[in-house]
């Protein structure tokens, strides 16, 4: 059994609990953001509808805000319970970020709590709307430094070390390392991108439901667009994020890619399987010249394959599917937002049809699958290090022998915080339906 | 040696402002649980909507920053305290997702279930419970080194009435300190019921306050000599704390200024719980660490340093704005203005 092994059984319930956290964090990065949208072309058009939705997604969001902070205090502790040897080295080097983190969730809380609570005791809206901008900078910030650590785990520098002891630390040089820049900016626009489209099928929701609210029509519109802007700088900057793999952690794109054969012009294998002894590759979709160009930007470009390396270092090959999936998902919620954006200014009749509604709502699980497998092609594509090339996984973890047990506890917890959000939030708004709401705020003007 | 001091204040400073504010937090939702299976209904329920649903998450902050800034300053800290702590901690983790499942589902969903209330009221009591125990095990006498890697006795460890009295004590505190703040509260929002409710709640607790305290000073005399006797050289500020408690239960007891009660009992705790801090110096464990080993490089500290300068400009402003709008606001108290 996995929970025998203290290493195993931290590696579990780290993934466990990070898999969870991020759909929440996910959602605390992308909510603030959409909120604002709505509630400024709500002031600025003086459209009831838009700042209903404001309204409405702000309540909402506080059920998923408050699993947010529970998971996240969770894993922020077992940061140091599970891998004790990882953050005494990390404190030493990588500590700032994650100091300035708490002070971005203090600014996030705390305005947060005011936006929420103070909807109608401010004369002018205006100024309930400016308290949103720093919930939404909290938020973003959280992320922002929380992945600076986790690039940091990535392409570590910003110290010497010498005979084990960790000298000449330079704190600011931890926090810019290589990943930081196209990890940072990947995380807060994939964040984005998924509450676009989260928020967009659960307007198409309402529509298949049968409310033929213009509400939910417009809303449908506002989150399609924006989903479409950050799904086109998510697959940009996507393609950066290889570059930067191939120059700083080959060895992941390699086992992502399965490319095996250092060669110029290499094809990009999408999907297939694979036969680890003789390393062909079946039934692949295969690119020519793409993953060339997704490593280096030019077709003829040599990429570095896996069996350079040692076999100790060379990560799991199942990260090829984490990646495929995240792609796929990626280019096929871009194409969808396109078509819809498109059908709807063209007047094409099947974008307003059931299918393609029900094709929107699928595409909110599809974009949390992706930040899923996209973590997870990023974390186990590290393996077998926890801080690349320094420390591995082994030598982190806990020796406590509890930590199985502790497993099986964080699980119900998390089942249970899992479908509470569920059953609330589809009470909440069951009770309260638009058409409802409607009526409660009509003439009371804005906010 | 400045700066791990400056470290150490910080971190210590921040800790007691999470005493503080946490305590008020969950003694109020055990006197909500507690009224609620008593019949006496919902007192409390207004009082923990209307204050606590609005500063919760930031009350958290204050914990979180705490582990975190530990982990920054004395990096050995994780390596020591991480090992040993993870039953503990993970058990107070399950607690704080069990309090926070309530505010998530209760206050902002439907209301009125008398499980959650308990669930809630207890979690409440036993989180401090199961945090406190760190406080015991940085005594020492529960740690050794096996292979290199730190153990935690847990026989020793629940054998030792220096650990129950410990974990009582924290129970109480909350108890009392919440007590007093609501008695204050309650009167503001001018509930005279609530107020009555409270002022005896206060009384009550604060006997048991000082005997348990004075056990935990008497328990530590054999447990660890070295610390008691540090206690012992700092003995003005216990006694100050001592006649800053006397004075608090004077007041509530003749029903005067209950303003000025919490504020005393605030700095009753603030002189106690530095006593004890400034006794445990420079120890963070017994006998193994201490801040000065213990302590992150030169480049770090000063960076932590100036980061926490930075942030505690953002952060003073926003606290002030945030309490002066649910707390002291006089409308919002005696809840005039209705809210979403
Ligand atoms: C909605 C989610 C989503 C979508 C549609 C995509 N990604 Fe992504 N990707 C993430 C969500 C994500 C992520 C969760 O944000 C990751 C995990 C770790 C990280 O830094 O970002 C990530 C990591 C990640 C990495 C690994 C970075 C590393 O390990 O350092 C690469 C190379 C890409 N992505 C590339 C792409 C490409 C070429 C996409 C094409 C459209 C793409 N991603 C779509
Ligand atoms: C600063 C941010 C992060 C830190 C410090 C961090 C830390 C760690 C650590 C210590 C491990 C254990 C080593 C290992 O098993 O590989 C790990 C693994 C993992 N993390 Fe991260 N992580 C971060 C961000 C994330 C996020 C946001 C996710 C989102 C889902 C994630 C997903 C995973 C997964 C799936 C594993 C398991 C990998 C495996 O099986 O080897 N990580 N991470
Ligand atoms: C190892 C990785 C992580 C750790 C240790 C961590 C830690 C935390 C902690 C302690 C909280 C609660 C703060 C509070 O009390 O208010 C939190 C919440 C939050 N985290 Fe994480 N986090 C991690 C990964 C991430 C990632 C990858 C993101 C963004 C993509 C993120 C974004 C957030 C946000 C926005 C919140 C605010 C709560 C909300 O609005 O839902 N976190 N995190």
């Amino acid at each position: 059994m996995i929970f025998d092994d203290p290493v195993a059984a931290s590696r579990f319930l780290t993934i466990i609990t990070l898999s969870f956290h991020i759909i929440y964090a996910t959602i605390g990065v992308g909510v603030p953001l959409l909120i604002m949208i709505a509630q400024w072309i709500g002031i600025k058009r003086n459209d009831e509808h838009y700042l209903l939705m404001a309204r409405r997604w702000s309540k909402g969001f506080i059920v998923p805000v408050a699993v947010g902070v529970v998971t996240g205090t969770a894993i922020g502790l077992q940061l140091s319970l599970l891998w004790p040897s990882f953050m005494e080295l990390a404190g030493n080097v990588i500590a700032l970020p994650l100091f300035m983190e708490t002070f971005a969730f203090f600014f996030e809380a705390i305005f947060l709590g005011i936006y929420l609570y103070t909807w109608d005791r401010f004369d002018n809206p205006k100024k309930h709307f400016l308290l949103l901008i720093p919930v939404a900078i909290g938020g973003a910030m959280s992320a922002f430094f929380i992945t600076i650590v986790n690039s940091f785990m990535n392409s570590p520098q910003g110290f010497d070390l010498v005979n084990g002891q960790i000298v000449n630390v330079n704190p600011l040089a931890a926090m810019f390392t290589p990943a930081m820049p196209t990890k940072v900016t990947h995380v807060i626009v994939t964040a984005y991108m998924t509450i676009a489209f989260l928020m967009a099928a659960i307007a198409a929701f309402r529509l298949l439901k049968g409310s033929n609210h213009v509400y939910h029509k417009k809303a449908l519109y506002l989150t399609m667009k924006i989903g479409l802007i950050f799904s086109i700088a998510t697959a940009i900057i996507g393609d950066f994020s290889g570059k930067y793999l191939a120059a700083y952690q080959p060895e992941k794109l390699a086992a992502a890619e399965w490319h095996f054969e250092t060669e110029g012009a290499a094809p990009l294998l999408m999907w297939g399987l694979l036969d680890e002894d003789t390393q062909e590759v079946s039934y692949a979709l295969k690119v020519p010249y793409a993953l060339s160009i997704l490593a280096h930007g030019d077709p003829m470009a040599e990429v570095i394959g896996l069996n350079e390396f040692p076999k100790e270092v060379q990560p799991p090959l199942i990260i090829h599917y984490y990646f495929d999936s995240m792609v796929s998902i990626g280019v096929f919620m871009m194409g969808l937002a396109l078509l819809y954006w498109f059908g709807i200014r063209m007047g094409w009749a099947f974008v307003k049809s059931k299918w393609f509604r029900w094709i929107i709502v699928l595409g909110a699980p599809l974009s949390f699958l992706a930040i899923e497998f996209g973590w997870w092609m990023a974390e186990v594509g590290r393996y077998p290090w926890i801080l690349r090339g320094l420390l591995t996984i082994q030598d982190a973890a806990t020796t406590s022998e509890y930590v199985g047990i502790i497993s099986i506890l964080f699980i119900l917890l998390y089942f249970v915080l899992g479908v509470g959000t569920v059953v609330v939030l589809r009470r909440m708004f069951k009770n309260n339906p638009i058409e409802k709401d409607i009526t409660k705020y009509e003439g009371g003007g804005p906010s | 040696m400045m700066l791990e001091l400056i470290g150490i204040s910080v971190l210590w400073l921040f800790l007691f402002g999470y005493i503080i504010v946490g305590s008020i937090d969950y003694g109020a939702g055990f006197f909500n649980a507690y009224s609620i299976i008593t019949g006496k209904e919902h007192i409390l329920s207004k009082i923990i909507q209307r204050y606590l649903s609005p500063v919760w998450e930031v009350t958290n902050v204050f914990f979180v920053f705490f582990f975190v800034g530990i982990v920054g300053f004395f990096p050995q800290t994780a390596y020591y305290f991480g090992t040993v702590f993870l039953v503990p901690g993970s058990i107070a983790l399950i607690l704080l997702g069990v309090r926070g499942a309530y505010y998530a589902f209760e206050t902002y969903g439907s209301r009125g279930h008398k499980g959650y209330a308990f669930m809630y009221g207890l979690s409440g009591l036993l989180f401090p419970a199961s945090l406190s125990i760190v406080l015991t095990i940085s005594e020492g006498g529960f740690v050794y080194i096996e292979e290199g890697n730190p153990k935690l006795d847990y026989q020793a460890l629940f054998a030792s009435p220096l650990t129950w009295a410990i974990v009582v004590l924290s129970i109480i505190a909350v108890l009392y300190i919440s007590a007093v703040f609501l008695t204050w509260y309650a009167n503001k929002t001018g509930d005279q019921t609530a107020t009555a409710l409270f002022r005896k709640y206060a009384l009550i607790w604060a006997i048991p306050l000082i005997l348990t305290a004075s056990g935990i000073v008497y328990e530590l005399s054999s447990h660890n000599p070295p610390h008691y006797e540090r206690i012992f050289n700092l003995w003005w500020m216990f006694a100050i704390s001592l006649i800053l408690w006397i004075v608090t239960v004077w007041l509530i007891w003749h029903k005067k200024r209950y303003d000025v009660a919490v504020w005393l009992m605030i700095f009753q705790f603030a002189f106690a719980f530095f006593g004890y801090g400034a006794a445990h110096y420079p120890y963070l464990l017994y006998p193994y660490l201490t801040i000065n080993e213990g302590f992150t490089n030169q480049a770090m500290a000063i960076s932590l340093i100036v980061a926490f300068i930075l942030g505690l400009s953002l952060l003073l402003p926003s606290l002030y704005l945030i309490f002066k709008l649910f707390l002291f606001n006089e409308d919002y108290v005696r809840g005039r203005k209705e809210k979403e």
